[in-house]
């Protein structure tokens, strides 16, 4: 039946990371996730879990610890957000590259500069290509579920990479919603034992982080490209299992409305529930529209959405982030990709939305909305790279 | 979706209206609702204008925005009405409630015409009798739920406790005075 609670996402994350009892939490604090190591620090204190708070001096540290901890066999996990993850790139890079499980929670915010404390996604997708899987969440709900999943995830034999698990800053994170918490050993049973396939203290000595010459260097990425592929299937199995235990059922992306629509929106995070607000209100005047959150990001689902997107007539991706790639948001650039190869083509265009925290209403959605019927009416995408909302041009 | 009641607190930083709509949505909460309560978060400085909002409804909302045609507004600070539109899109069925030593009067030409009901509730004089300090958060959560009829008066008392307890764990000798705040401003409240 579930535990019923209110609490912000970030409380959340770091009563699903106290539920998972992690070996080694390494943390550096930033705006808006240093909830999640403060709630944490307070476990610690309580003597509620085993753990071994890292309190490190920056965020590279903080992501350095964690491969460490990994390396050794242990269950670990890190929160952080902005030019927080901004400063953990080349670790990020090196925790895929060792194949190590690790946990980061992403409290997404903006890059700096101009300086901003608030909401969108350039951090994480600036991070898209570090290989790691990326989780999206759209409430506090979601934030917890994807983090009980994750380790499993993440922990696989046949993966064996990390995982971000992002919500948006303040949105979710700093907002108290309902939710359901699963019962601790529920969670334990759920997560179970991890046995790792090696570690540096486990007797048998491995070597960890040696040089790559030439001719092993493609072989190591070829693995843990195929690592990227195989994950989706486990992803799969894991949310199946997830579903099974919780009733809440998770797909690589929400098809909301799909059924018959001929206009799509495709977003991430927490603009979903109020896209969809924005769906239902379409739908009781009788409009064809529907709503695909994407919640797994890395590995992209490139046949499923196609297949998904086969049937629509017009897409909106919406962009959190500006990739100043000149031709459109990095969200957009995949879904563009997945549509190539079918037959019939649905026109898709652009939105750059809700950056450095610009509140997203309902009436932007329906703006995006009615913008897509002047796309089927006329047969013309136009412009397919649109800013949404910006003032002053 | 059945009828949802949509807040908004207009407050300077340091005065507790973020805490007072988590407290707010925590007594909700507690009465089987669907909630969410959630600051605005900007440049925070004691003192600046700051926004809170709750949503309370019968069934879960995915609605993530801020709010903008509320049912009911709440102003901690009454110098903010000559700083901050706070009547913007406030329906005129709903309430403003706002903490002030005047009358709804005293304070009606001051709202850019506004039509709806107005409350005042000296939310300062209160804190500082019952709490010895200008805390006026705890009487303009009382104001508000005496206002709005969003929760049952009778369980909303017997629930605050319990969440100043989950509020001030770590200050345990408040939660009295904060009690007695919110039975006074719940009594004291006017209307116009």
């Amino acid at each position: 039946m579930g535990i019923r609670e209110r609490l912000a996402g970030n409380e959340a994350v770091a009563i699903a990371l106290r539920q998972i009892d992690l070996d080694v939490l390494p943390a550096y604090p930033i705006t808006p996730s240093t909830d999640v190591p403060m709630y944490y620090s307070q476990y610690v204190a309580d003597g509620k879990v085993k753990t071994e708070f890292v309190a490190v001096e920056s965020e590279h540290s903080a992501m350095s610890a964690c491969i460490a901890a990994a390396a050794c066999g242990g269950r670990t996990a890190t929160a952080t957000s902005g030019p927080g993850l901004a400063l953990m790139w080349e670790l990020l890079y090196v925790a895929s590259g060792t194949r190590v499980p690790i946990t980061l929670a992403v409290i997404n915010r903006a890059m700096s500069a101009p300086i901003n404390i608030n909401n969108d996604h350039s951090d994480s997708m600036g991070a898209r290509d570090t290989g790691w899987i990326q989780l999206y969440s759209e409430n506090n709900q979601e934030a917890y579920d994807n983090h009980i999943m994750a380790s499993r995830i993440s922990e696989h034999k046949d993966i064996m990479l990390p995982i971000m698990v992002c919500q948006d800053g303040f949105i979710t994170s700093h907002a108290i919603e309902n939710i359901e918490l699963l019962e601790d050993d529920k969670v334990k049973a759920f997560i179970g034992e991890y046995k790792p396939a090696w570690s540096m203290i486990a007797g048998k000595p491995v070597s960890v982080g040696p040089l790559d010459i030439p001719q092993f260097y493609t072989e190591h990425a070829y693995q843990r490209a195929q690592a990227m592929k195989n994950s989706k299937k486990v992803i799969l199995d894991v949310f199946k299992e997830f579903g099974a235990l919780t009733g809440r059922k998770y797909d690589l992306f929400e098809e909301y409305k799909m059924e018959d629509a001929e206009r799509a929106i495709i977003v991430l995070n927490s603009s979903a529930g109020t896209a969809k607000c924005a769906c239902d209100a379409l739908r009781a005047k009788g409009e064809k529209v529907g709503v695909i959150k994407l919640r797994v990001f890395r590995p992209f689902p490139l046949e499923e959405l196609a297949k998904a997107l086969s049937h629509v007539k017009a897409v909106a991706v919406m962009d959190k982030a500006e990739c100043f790639s000149a031709i459109g948001g990095p969200v957009f650039a995949d879904v563009r990709t997945a549509c190539y190869d079918l037959e019939k083509r649905p026109q898709i265009i652009n939105y750059i939305y809700g950056l450095g925290g610009r509140d997203v209403r309902l009436e932007d959605f329906t703006f995006v909305y009615n913008k897509l019927d002047e796309v089927v009416k006329t047969g013309k995408s136009g412009e397919i790279y649109r800013h949404l909302g910006v003032r002053g041009v | 979706m059945s009828k949802m009641v949509e807040i908004r607190w207009h407050g300077r930083g340091g005065q507790g209206a973020k805490t007072a709509s988590l407290l707010l949505a925590d007594a909700a909460f507690n009465t089987g609702k669907y909630v969410q309560g959630f600051p605005e978060y900007g440049p925070e400085r004691m003192g600046a204008p700051i926004s809170a909002f709750n949503r309370i409804s019968e069934e879960r909302t995915t609605l993530h925005s801020n709010i903008y045609e509320p049912d009911y507004v709440v102003v901690v600070d009454a110098t903010l009405l000559s700083a901050v539109a706070v009547t913007s899109g406030l329906k005129k069925e709903g309430a403003i409630i706002i903490n002030s030593n005047k009358s709804p009067a005293d304070l009606k030409p001051l709202l850019d015409g506004y039509e709806g009901r107005v409350y005042t509730i000296d939310a300062g004089k209160i804190s500082q009798e019952e709490l010895g300090r200008n805390f006026p958060n705890t009487p303009m959560l009382g104001a508000v739920v005496k206002v709005s009829g969003v929760i049952p008066e009778d369980k909303f008392i017997a629930d605050m406790e319990q969440s100043f307890k989950h509020a001030f764990a770590s200050k345990t000798q408040v939660i009295e005075g904060n009690m007695k705040a919110l039975k006074r401003s719940m009594q004291e409240v006017k209307g116009l």
